[in-house]
Protein backbone atom coordinates (compact mmCIF):
# COMPACT_ATOMS: atom_id res chain seq x y z
CA UNK A 1 0.00 0.00 0.00
CA UNK A 2 1.30 3.47 -0.87
CA UNK A 3 1.34 5.80 2.09
CA UNK A 4 2.32 9.05 0.39
CA UNK A 5 0.09 10.77 -2.14
CA UNK A 6 1.39 10.89 -5.71
CA UNK A 7 1.60 14.67 -5.51
CA UNK A 8 1.84 16.59 -2.23
CA UNK A 9 1.94 20.38 -2.29
CA UNK A 10 2.12 22.28 0.98
CA UNK A 11 1.84 26.01 1.48
CA UNK A 12 3.40 26.80 -1.87
CA UNK A 13 4.30 30.43 -2.48
CA UNK A 14 5.83 31.96 -5.61
CA UNK A 15 6.65 35.62 -5.98
CA UNK A 16 8.05 37.35 -9.05
CA UNK A 17 9.30 40.56 -7.48
CA UNK A 18 6.20 42.32 -6.22
CA UNK A 19 3.83 39.95 -8.02
CA UNK A 20 2.42 37.12 -5.93
CA UNK A 21 1.85 34.31 -8.44
CA UNK A 22 1.01 31.61 -5.88
CA UNK A 23 -0.31 32.36 -2.43
CA UNK A 24 -0.02 29.42 -0.05
CA UNK A 25 -1.21 26.59 -2.31
CA UNK A 26 -1.82 23.22 -0.61
CA UNK A 27 -3.26 20.08 -2.12
CA UNK A 28 -2.70 16.35 -2.43
CA UNK A 29 -3.37 14.11 -5.42
CA UNK A 30 -3.88 10.41 -4.75
CA UNK A 31 -2.22 7.67 -6.78
CA UNK A 32 -4.19 6.62 -9.82
CA UNK A 33 -6.50 9.61 -9.79
CA UNK A 34 -6.98 12.46 -12.23
CA UNK A 35 -6.85 16.00 -10.93
CA UNK A 36 -7.53 19.19 -12.86
CA UNK A 37 -6.34 22.66 -12.11
CA UNK A 38 -8.96 25.14 -13.31
CA UNK A 39 -8.74 28.88 -13.39
CA UNK A 40 -8.75 31.87 -15.68
CA UNK A 41 -5.70 33.25 -17.41
CA UNK A 42 -3.12 34.33 -14.84
CA UNK A 43 -4.66 32.27 -12.05
CA UNK A 44 -1.36 30.44 -11.48
CA UNK A 45 -1.96 27.13 -13.26
CA UNK A 46 1.18 27.20 -15.42
CA UNK A 47 3.25 28.37 -12.46
CA UNK A 48 1.98 25.43 -10.43
CA UNK A 49 2.72 22.98 -13.26
CA UNK A 50 6.22 24.39 -13.71
CA UNK A 51 6.97 23.98 -10.00
CA UNK A 52 5.60 20.43 -10.07
CA UNK A 53 8.00 19.70 -12.93
CA UNK A 54 10.90 21.24 -11.04
CA UNK A 55 11.68 23.81 -13.74
CA UNK A 56 10.54 26.67 -11.52
CA UNK A 57 11.75 27.20 -7.97
CA UNK A 58 9.15 28.17 -5.38
CA UNK A 59 9.72 31.12 -3.04
CA UNK A 60 8.64 28.90 -0.14
CA UNK A 61 6.63 25.78 0.61
CA UNK A 62 7.22 22.18 -0.44
CA UNK A 63 6.39 20.06 -3.47
CA UNK A 64 6.76 16.30 -3.47
CA UNK A 65 6.08 14.04 -6.41
CA UNK A 66 6.13 10.30 -5.74
CA UNK A 67 7.67 11.13 -2.39
CA UNK A 68 10.61 13.13 -3.83
CA UNK A 69 11.27 16.79 -3.20
CA UNK A 70 11.08 18.53 -6.59
CA UNK A 71 13.42 21.33 -5.54
CA UNK A 72 16.27 19.19 -4.23
CA UNK A 73 15.99 15.76 -5.80
CA UNK A 74 13.97 16.10 -9.00
CA UNK A 75 16.30 13.87 -11.01
CA UNK A 76 15.31 10.89 -8.86
CA UNK A 77 11.71 11.18 -9.94
CA UNK A 78 11.85 12.71 -13.44
CA UNK A 79 12.35 9.28 -15.11
CA UNK A 80 8.99 8.26 -13.59
CA UNK A 81 7.14 11.38 -14.77
CA UNK A 82 6.40 13.03 -18.07
CA UNK A 83 4.79 16.14 -19.45
CA UNK A 84 3.07 17.43 -22.55
CA UNK A 85 1.95 20.86 -23.60
CA UNK A 86 0.89 22.33 -26.93
CA UNK A 87 3.01 25.35 -26.00
CA UNK A 88 6.29 23.44 -25.85
CA UNK A 89 7.30 22.07 -29.24
CA UNK A 90 9.31 19.11 -30.38
CA UNK A 91 12.04 19.82 -32.96
CA UNK A 92 10.22 20.49 -36.23
CA UNK A 93 13.07 19.46 -38.50
CA UNK A 94 13.25 15.96 -37.09
CA UNK A 95 10.82 13.28 -38.17
CA UNK A 96 8.27 11.92 -35.73
CA UNK A 97 10.32 8.73 -35.36
CA UNK A 98 13.56 10.64 -34.76
CA UNK A 99 11.93 12.77 -32.10
CA UNK A 100 10.60 9.72 -30.32
CA UNK A 101 13.96 7.93 -30.56
CA UNK A 102 15.76 10.93 -29.03
CA UNK A 103 13.32 11.19 -26.14
CA UNK A 104 13.39 7.41 -25.65
CA UNK A 105 17.12 7.74 -25.02
CA UNK A 106 16.59 10.67 -22.67
CA UNK A 107 14.17 8.55 -20.63
CA UNK A 108 16.51 5.54 -20.67
CA UNK A 109 14.25 3.17 -22.64
CA UNK A 110 15.65 -0.18 -23.69
CA UNK A 111 13.35 -1.54 -26.41
CA UNK A 112 12.91 1.70 -28.24
CA UNK A 113 11.73 0.43 -31.61
CA UNK A 114 9.05 -1.74 -30.06
CA UNK A 115 7.77 1.03 -27.76
CA UNK A 116 7.53 3.54 -30.62
CA UNK A 117 5.66 0.99 -32.76
CA UNK A 118 3.22 0.34 -29.89
CA UNK A 119 2.49 4.03 -29.40
CA UNK A 120 2.28 4.71 -33.14
CA UNK A 121 -0.34 2.01 -33.45
CA UNK A 122 -2.22 3.10 -30.36
CA UNK A 123 -2.29 6.76 -31.38
CA UNK A 124 -2.77 5.96 -35.07
CA UNK A 125 0.27 7.77 -36.45
CA UNK A 126 2.26 4.86 -37.86
CA UNK A 127 1.92 6.40 -41.33
CA UNK A 128 3.39 9.65 -40.05
CA UNK A 129 6.52 8.22 -38.43
CA UNK A 130 8.84 9.35 -41.21
CA UNK A 131 7.28 12.75 -41.71
CA UNK A 132 8.84 15.89 -40.28
CA UNK A 133 7.16 16.93 -37.03
CA UNK A 134 6.88 20.48 -38.40
CA UNK A 135 4.68 19.34 -41.29
CA UNK A 136 2.01 17.78 -39.07
CA UNK A 137 -1.39 19.31 -38.34
CA UNK A 138 -2.20 20.50 -34.82
CA UNK A 139 -4.13 17.31 -34.09
CA UNK A 140 -1.32 15.08 -35.36
CA UNK A 141 1.24 17.02 -33.34
CA UNK A 142 -0.83 16.63 -30.21
CA UNK A 143 -1.07 12.86 -30.71
CA UNK A 144 2.69 12.63 -31.18
CA UNK A 145 3.33 14.90 -28.22
CA UNK A 146 1.08 12.82 -25.95
CA UNK A 147 2.78 9.67 -27.25
CA UNK A 148 6.14 11.23 -26.35
CA UNK A 149 4.76 11.83 -22.86
CA UNK A 150 3.84 8.14 -22.55
CA UNK A 151 7.16 6.76 -23.85
CA UNK A 152 8.49 5.98 -20.39
CA UNK A 153 5.13 4.74 -19.05
CA UNK A 154 5.06 7.56 -16.48
CA UNK A 155 3.55 7.06 -13.04
CA UNK A 156 2.71 10.76 -12.95
CA UNK A 157 1.70 12.53 -16.13
CA UNK A 158 1.38 16.31 -16.20
CA UNK A 159 -0.66 17.80 -19.02
CA UNK A 160 -0.95 21.46 -19.88
CA UNK A 161 -4.19 21.96 -21.84
CA UNK A 162 -3.81 18.62 -23.63
CA UNK A 163 -6.64 19.27 -26.09
CA UNK A 164 -6.21 23.00 -26.69
CA UNK A 165 -7.12 24.05 -30.25
CA UNK A 166 -8.18 20.54 -31.27
CA UNK A 167 -11.48 19.66 -32.89
CA UNK A 168 -13.99 17.71 -30.75
CA UNK A 169 -13.28 14.42 -32.51
CA UNK A 170 -9.53 14.52 -31.91
CA UNK A 171 -10.02 15.89 -28.40
CA UNK A 172 -12.27 12.96 -27.60
CA UNK A 173 -9.73 10.46 -28.96
CA UNK A 174 -6.94 12.00 -26.90
CA UNK A 175 -9.06 11.82 -23.76
CA UNK A 176 -9.93 8.19 -24.51
CA UNK A 177 -6.24 7.35 -24.92
CA UNK A 178 -5.37 9.05 -21.65
CA UNK A 179 -8.14 7.22 -19.78
CA UNK A 180 -7.09 3.89 -21.31
CA UNK A 181 -3.52 4.52 -20.27
CA UNK A 182 -4.57 5.38 -16.76
CA UNK A 183 -6.76 2.28 -16.52
CA UNK A 184 -3.92 0.03 -17.68
CA UNK A 185 -1.11 1.61 -15.69
CA UNK A 186 -2.74 3.13 -12.62
CA UNK A 187 -0.93 6.39 -13.40
CA UNK A 188 -1.78 9.71 -11.80
CA UNK A 189 -2.85 12.43 -14.22
CA UNK A 190 -2.64 16.11 -13.36
CA UNK A 191 -3.83 18.61 -15.91
CA UNK A 192 -4.34 22.30 -16.37
CA UNK A 193 -7.28 22.84 -18.66
CA UNK A 194 -9.84 25.31 -19.93
CA UNK A 195 -11.92 22.53 -21.42
CA UNK A 196 -14.77 21.93 -18.99
CA UNK A 197 -16.17 18.93 -20.90
CA UNK A 198 -12.80 17.30 -20.53
CA UNK A 199 -12.66 18.05 -16.84
CA UNK A 200 -16.14 16.65 -16.25
CA UNK A 201 -15.36 13.53 -18.20
CA UNK A 202 -11.99 12.47 -16.90
CA UNK A 203 -11.28 14.15 -13.56
CA UNK A 204 -11.85 12.77 -10.07
CA UNK A 205 -10.82 15.99 -8.38
CA UNK A 206 -10.88 19.63 -9.45
CA UNK A 207 -8.92 22.47 -7.90
CA UNK A 208 -10.41 25.86 -8.70
CA UNK A 209 -7.75 28.56 -8.78
CA UNK A 210 -7.98 32.28 -8.69
CA UNK A 211 -5.25 34.87 -8.17
CA UNK A 212 -2.72 32.26 -7.13
CA UNK A 213 -4.87 30.50 -4.56
CA UNK A 214 -7.22 27.53 -4.48
CA UNK A 215 -10.69 28.92 -3.93
CA UNK A 216 -12.65 25.67 -4.11
CA UNK A 217 -12.12 21.97 -4.66
CA UNK A 218 -14.05 18.74 -5.07
CA UNK A 219 -15.17 16.28 -7.70
CA UNK A 220 -16.91 17.76 -10.76
CA UNK A 221 -20.21 16.34 -9.48
CA UNK A 222 -19.71 17.86 -6.01
CA UNK A 223 -18.82 21.26 -7.45
CA UNK A 224 -21.77 21.29 -9.84
CA UNK A 225 -24.10 20.40 -6.96
CA UNK A 226 -22.52 22.93 -4.58
CA UNK A 227 -22.96 25.80 -7.01
CA UNK A 228 -26.41 24.65 -8.10
CA UNK A 229 -25.35 24.53 -11.73
CA UNK A 230 -25.69 22.03 -14.54
CA UNK A 231 -22.11 22.00 -15.83
CA UNK A 232 -18.53 22.75 -14.88
CA UNK A 233 -18.54 25.59 -17.37
CA UNK A 234 -21.17 27.39 -15.29
CA UNK A 235 -19.25 26.64 -12.10
CA UNK A 236 -16.12 28.07 -13.72
CA UNK A 237 -17.95 31.27 -14.62
CA UNK A 238 -19.32 31.61 -11.09
CA UNK A 239 -15.85 31.27 -9.62
CA UNK A 240 -14.21 33.52 -12.19
CA UNK A 241 -16.79 36.29 -11.73
CA UNK A 242 -17.06 36.14 -7.96
CA UNK A 243 -15.05 38.61 -5.84
CA UNK A 244 -11.31 38.50 -5.60
CA UNK A 245 -9.16 35.63 -4.43
CA UNK A 246 -10.21 33.32 -1.68
CA UNK A 247 -13.51 35.06 -1.09
CA UNK A 248 -15.52 32.55 -3.12
CA UNK A 249 -15.96 29.90 -0.45
CA UNK A 250 -15.90 32.26 2.50
CA UNK A 251 -18.57 34.53 1.09
CA UNK A 252 -20.78 31.58 0.26
CA UNK A 253 -21.18 32.73 -3.30
CA UNK A 254 -22.59 29.36 -4.15
CA UNK A 255 -24.94 27.67 -4.40
CA UNK A 256 -27.38 29.81 -6.24
CA UNK B 1 24.86 1.92 -21.87
CA UNK B 2 24.51 3.70 -18.53
CA UNK B 3 21.64 6.13 -18.06
CA UNK B 4 23.85 9.19 -18.29
CA UNK B 5 25.69 7.99 -21.40
CA UNK B 6 22.42 7.05 -23.06
CA UNK B 7 21.03 10.54 -22.50
CA UNK B 8 24.17 12.16 -23.91
CA UNK B 9 24.00 9.78 -26.87
CA UNK B 10 20.35 10.75 -27.40
CA UNK B 11 21.23 14.44 -27.53
CA UNK B 12 24.12 13.85 -29.95
CA UNK B 13 21.81 11.73 -32.11
CA UNK B 14 19.37 14.64 -32.23
CA UNK B 15 22.04 16.77 -33.97
CA UNK B 16 23.29 13.98 -36.20
CA UNK B 17 19.70 13.48 -37.46
CA UNK B 18 19.61 17.15 -38.29
CA UNK B 19 22.90 17.17 -40.22
CA UNK B 20 22.64 13.93 -42.11
CA UNK B 21 19.82 15.10 -44.31
CA UNK B 22 20.77 18.75 -44.54
CA UNK B 23 23.67 19.29 -46.96
CA UNK B 24 23.30 23.02 -46.31
CA UNK B 25 24.26 22.54 -42.66
CA UNK B 26 27.23 20.37 -43.57
CA UNK B 27 28.33 22.85 -46.24
CA UNK B 28 27.98 25.75 -43.82
CA UNK B 29 30.17 23.90 -41.33
CA UNK B 30 33.06 23.68 -43.80
CA UNK B 31 32.41 26.82 -45.85
CA UNK B 32 34.09 29.62 -43.86
CA UNK B 33 37.13 27.68 -42.68
CA UNK B 34 37.76 26.69 -46.29
CA UNK B 35 37.16 30.17 -47.72
CA UNK B 36 39.41 31.82 -45.13
CA UNK B 37 42.13 29.30 -45.66
CA UNK B 38 42.05 29.64 -49.47
CA UNK B 39 42.10 33.44 -49.34
CA UNK B 40 44.85 33.82 -46.75
CA UNK B 41 46.81 30.95 -48.18
CA UNK B 42 47.14 32.71 -51.55
CA UNK B 43 48.00 36.02 -49.88
CA UNK B 44 50.74 34.30 -47.92
CA UNK B 45 52.00 32.51 -51.01
CA UNK B 46 52.26 35.83 -52.85
CA UNK B 47 54.38 37.35 -50.07
CA UNK B 48 56.55 34.28 -49.82
CA UNK B 49 57.28 34.41 -53.55
CA UNK B 50 58.44 38.03 -53.30
CA UNK B 51 60.71 37.99 -50.29
CA UNK B 52 63.00 35.35 -48.93
CA UNK B 53 62.66 36.89 -45.46
CA UNK B 54 59.07 35.89 -45.25
CA UNK B 55 59.47 32.50 -46.83
CA UNK B 56 57.94 30.87 -43.80
CA UNK B 57 54.87 33.06 -43.81
CA UNK B 58 52.59 30.60 -45.64
CA UNK B 59 53.10 27.87 -43.04
CA UNK B 60 52.73 30.31 -40.15
CA UNK B 61 49.70 32.06 -41.57
CA UNK B 62 47.87 28.97 -42.76
CA UNK B 63 48.60 27.02 -39.58
CA UNK B 64 47.57 30.00 -37.43
CA UNK B 65 44.41 30.40 -39.43
CA UNK B 66 43.48 26.73 -39.21
CA UNK B 67 44.09 26.64 -35.46
CA UNK B 68 42.02 29.80 -35.06
CA UNK B 69 39.24 28.07 -36.98
CA UNK B 70 39.42 25.20 -34.48
CA UNK B 71 38.76 27.69 -31.67
CA UNK B 72 36.07 29.63 -33.50
CA UNK B 73 34.26 26.59 -34.91
CA UNK B 74 34.47 24.77 -31.59
CA UNK B 75 32.90 27.68 -29.73
CA UNK B 76 30.30 28.32 -32.42
CA UNK B 77 29.25 24.68 -32.70
CA UNK B 78 28.89 24.47 -28.92
CA UNK B 79 26.74 27.59 -28.75
CA UNK B 80 24.69 26.58 -31.81
CA UNK B 81 23.89 23.20 -30.28
CA UNK B 82 22.24 25.13 -27.44
CA UNK B 83 20.61 27.71 -29.71
CA UNK B 84 19.13 24.91 -31.81
CA UNK B 85 16.99 23.92 -28.80
CA UNK B 86 15.73 27.49 -28.49
CA UNK B 87 14.98 27.77 -32.19
CA UNK B 88 12.88 24.61 -31.95
CA UNK B 89 11.32 25.65 -28.60
CA UNK B 90 12.36 22.27 -27.24
CA UNK B 91 14.17 23.32 -24.05
CA UNK B 92 11.04 22.83 -22.00
CA UNK B 93 10.83 19.17 -22.98
CA UNK B 94 14.54 18.68 -22.33
CA UNK B 95 14.56 20.22 -18.89
CA UNK B 96 11.54 18.22 -17.69
CA UNK B 97 13.22 15.02 -18.88
CA UNK B 98 15.87 13.27 -16.78
CA UNK B 99 18.59 15.05 -18.82
CA UNK B 100 20.87 16.85 -16.36
CA UNK B 101 22.59 20.13 -17.23
CA UNK B 102 25.98 18.42 -17.08
CA UNK B 103 24.76 15.84 -19.62
CA UNK B 104 23.45 18.59 -21.87
CA UNK B 105 26.89 20.22 -21.67
CA UNK B 106 28.60 16.90 -22.43
CA UNK B 107 26.41 16.43 -25.50
CA UNK B 108 27.23 19.96 -26.70
CA UNK B 109 30.93 19.18 -26.26
CA UNK B 110 30.56 16.03 -28.39
CA UNK B 111 28.56 17.86 -31.05
CA UNK B 112 31.10 20.68 -31.12
CA UNK B 113 33.98 18.21 -31.51
CA UNK B 114 32.27 16.46 -34.44
CA UNK B 115 31.35 19.70 -36.21
CA UNK B 116 34.82 21.16 -35.75
CA UNK B 117 36.46 18.03 -37.16
CA UNK B 118 34.22 18.18 -40.23
CA UNK B 119 34.52 21.95 -40.71
CA UNK B 120 38.24 22.30 -40.21
CA UNK B 121 39.04 18.90 -41.74
CA UNK B 122 38.01 20.04 -45.23
CA UNK B 123 40.15 23.18 -44.93
CA UNK B 124 43.12 21.17 -43.67
CA UNK B 125 42.91 18.87 -46.68
CA UNK B 126 42.74 21.79 -49.09
CA UNK B 127 45.68 23.52 -47.41
CA UNK B 128 47.83 20.48 -48.11
CA UNK B 129 46.63 20.25 -51.71
CA UNK B 130 46.95 23.95 -52.57
CA UNK B 131 49.95 25.17 -50.59
CA UNK B 132 51.69 22.05 -49.34
CA UNK B 133 51.14 23.64 -45.93
CA UNK B 134 50.19 20.80 -43.68
CA UNK B 135 49.02 21.46 -40.17
CA UNK B 136 50.22 17.93 -39.46
CA UNK B 137 53.79 19.26 -39.73
CA UNK B 138 53.24 20.30 -36.14
CA UNK B 139 53.31 16.62 -35.26
CA UNK B 140 52.16 15.50 -31.83
CA UNK B 141 51.98 19.04 -30.41
CA UNK B 142 49.10 19.57 -32.81
CA UNK B 143 46.94 17.29 -30.64
CA UNK B 144 47.75 19.38 -27.57
CA UNK B 145 47.03 22.68 -29.36
CA UNK B 146 43.86 21.34 -30.96
CA UNK B 147 42.57 20.09 -27.60
CA UNK B 148 43.39 23.33 -25.82
CA UNK B 149 41.73 25.52 -28.42
CA UNK B 150 38.62 23.34 -28.39
CA UNK B 151 38.45 23.57 -24.61
CA UNK B 152 38.78 27.37 -24.76
CA UNK B 153 35.97 27.37 -27.34
CA UNK B 154 33.76 25.32 -25.00
CA UNK B 155 34.47 27.63 -22.06
CA UNK B 156 33.41 30.64 -24.15
CA UNK B 157 30.46 28.62 -25.52
CA UNK B 158 29.29 27.93 -21.96
CA UNK B 159 29.32 31.66 -21.22
CA UNK B 160 27.40 32.41 -24.43
CA UNK B 161 24.81 29.72 -23.61
CA UNK B 162 24.46 31.23 -20.14
CA UNK B 163 23.85 34.69 -21.60
CA UNK B 164 21.28 33.27 -24.02
CA UNK B 165 19.56 31.57 -21.08
CA UNK B 166 19.50 34.89 -19.25
CA UNK B 167 18.62 37.26 -22.11
CA UNK B 168 16.99 34.93 -24.63
CA UNK B 169 17.63 35.01 -28.36
CA UNK B 170 18.50 38.71 -28.13
CA UNK B 171 21.94 37.46 -27.07
CA UNK B 172 22.17 35.12 -30.08
CA UNK B 173 24.62 37.32 -32.01
CA UNK B 174 27.20 36.84 -29.26
CA UNK B 175 27.54 33.25 -30.45
CA UNK B 176 28.89 34.53 -33.76
CA UNK B 177 31.01 37.42 -32.67
CA UNK B 178 32.18 37.20 -29.09
CA UNK B 179 35.28 35.10 -29.77
CA UNK B 180 36.72 37.79 -32.07
CA UNK B 181 37.33 39.99 -29.01
CA UNK B 182 40.34 37.84 -28.18
CA UNK B 183 41.58 37.41 -31.76
CA UNK B 184 43.86 40.50 -31.88
CA UNK B 185 45.54 39.66 -28.57
CA UNK B 186 45.90 35.92 -29.03
CA UNK B 187 48.95 36.25 -31.28
CA UNK B 188 47.45 34.15 -34.06
CA UNK B 189 49.49 35.65 -36.90
CA UNK B 190 52.13 37.63 -34.98
CA UNK B 191 53.99 37.21 -31.70
CA UNK B 192 52.42 38.64 -28.56
CA UNK B 193 55.58 40.76 -28.17
CA UNK B 194 54.37 43.14 -30.90
CA UNK B 195 51.48 44.21 -28.68
CA UNK B 196 51.75 47.23 -26.33
CA UNK B 197 52.92 46.27 -22.84
CA UNK B 198 49.56 46.41 -21.14
CA UNK B 199 47.96 44.31 -23.88
CA UNK B 200 50.72 41.74 -23.51
CA UNK B 201 49.63 41.39 -19.88
CA UNK B 202 46.05 40.82 -21.03
CA UNK B 203 47.27 38.30 -23.59
CA UNK B 204 49.08 36.36 -20.85
CA UNK B 205 45.68 35.75 -19.25
CA UNK B 206 44.42 33.99 -22.38
CA UNK B 207 45.14 30.30 -23.05
CA UNK B 208 45.02 31.04 -26.78
CA UNK B 209 48.14 33.23 -26.68
CA UNK B 210 50.13 30.33 -25.18
CA UNK B 211 48.89 27.99 -27.90
CA UNK B 212 49.80 30.29 -30.78
CA UNK B 213 53.18 31.12 -29.27
CA UNK B 214 53.74 27.40 -28.92
CA UNK B 215 52.76 26.87 -32.55
CA UNK B 216 55.37 29.42 -33.67
CA UNK B 217 57.95 27.74 -31.46
CA UNK B 218 57.42 24.44 -33.26
CA UNK B 219 57.27 25.92 -36.78
CA UNK B 220 60.14 28.41 -36.48
CA UNK B 221 62.45 26.80 -33.94
CA UNK B 222 61.40 23.18 -34.19
CA UNK B 223 60.95 23.16 -30.41
CA UNK B 224 57.91 22.17 -28.36
CA UNK B 225 57.67 24.45 -25.35
CA UNK B 226 56.13 22.58 -22.47
CA UNK B 227 55.81 25.69 -20.30
CA UNK B 228 53.50 27.24 -22.89
CA UNK B 229 51.38 24.10 -22.97
CA UNK B 230 51.09 24.02 -19.18
CA UNK B 231 50.14 27.70 -19.18
CA UNK B 232 47.37 27.04 -21.67
CA UNK B 233 46.07 24.01 -19.75
CA UNK B 234 46.05 25.86 -16.41
CA UNK B 235 44.22 28.87 -17.85
CA UNK B 236 41.74 26.61 -19.62
CA UNK B 237 40.95 24.91 -16.33
CA UNK B 238 40.14 28.33 -14.87
CA UNK B 239 38.01 29.40 -17.84
CA UNK B 240 36.08 26.13 -18.00
CA UNK B 241 35.32 26.36 -14.28
CA UNK B 242 34.23 29.96 -14.78
CA UNK B 243 32.10 29.07 -17.81
CA UNK B 244 30.45 26.16 -15.98
CA UNK B 245 29.83 28.37 -12.95
CA UNK B 246 28.16 31.05 -15.08
CA UNK B 247 26.12 28.42 -16.96
CA UNK B 248 24.85 26.88 -13.70
CA UNK B 249 24.09 30.31 -12.25
CA UNK B 250 22.10 31.18 -15.39
CA UNK B 251 20.29 27.83 -15.19
CA UNK B 252 19.36 28.47 -11.58
CA UNK B 253 18.28 32.00 -12.46
CA UNK B 254 16.06 30.63 -15.24
CA UNK B 255 14.54 28.22 -12.71
CA UNK B 256 13.86 31.16 -10.41
CA UNK B 257 12.19 33.18 -13.18
CA UNK B 258 10.34 30.28 -14.73
CA UNK B 259 12.02 30.91 -18.07
CA UNK B 260 12.86 27.30 -18.94
CA UNK B 261 9.42 26.28 -20.19
CA UNK B 262 8.85 29.40 -22.28
CA UNK B 263 12.30 29.90 -23.70
CA UNK B 264 12.28 30.07 -27.48
CA UNK B 265 11.73 32.24 -30.51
Amino acid sequence: MRLNPAIAVDNLVKRYGAVQALDGLSFHVEHGSTCALLGGNGAGKTTTLAILLGVLLPSSGSVRVLGEDMVRSRYRVLPRMNFTSPYVDLPKKLTVRENLVVFSHLYGLKQIRRRIAELAEQFEFAALLDRYYGTLSAGQRTRVSVAKALLNRPEVLLLDEPTASLDPDISDRIRTHLLDYQKQSGATLFLASHNMVEVERICHQVLMMKAGAIVDRGSPRQLIARYGRSSMEEVFLDVARAGPGKAVLAAGAAPR
Amino acid sequence: MSGSLQRIYGMVLRHVYLWRRSWVRVLETAYWPTMNMVLWGFVAKFFAGNSSVVAQVPALLVTGLLLWEVLFRGQLAFALAFLEELYSRNLGHLFVSPLRPVELIASMVAVSFLRTCVGVGVAVGLAIALYAASIFDLGLPLVAYFANLLVTGWAVGLMVAALVMRYGLAAENLAWGVIFIIAPISGIYYPVSVLPGWLQNVARCLPTSYVFEGMRGVLLEGRFKWDLLFGAVALNAVYVALGAGIFYAAFRGARQRGALLQMGE
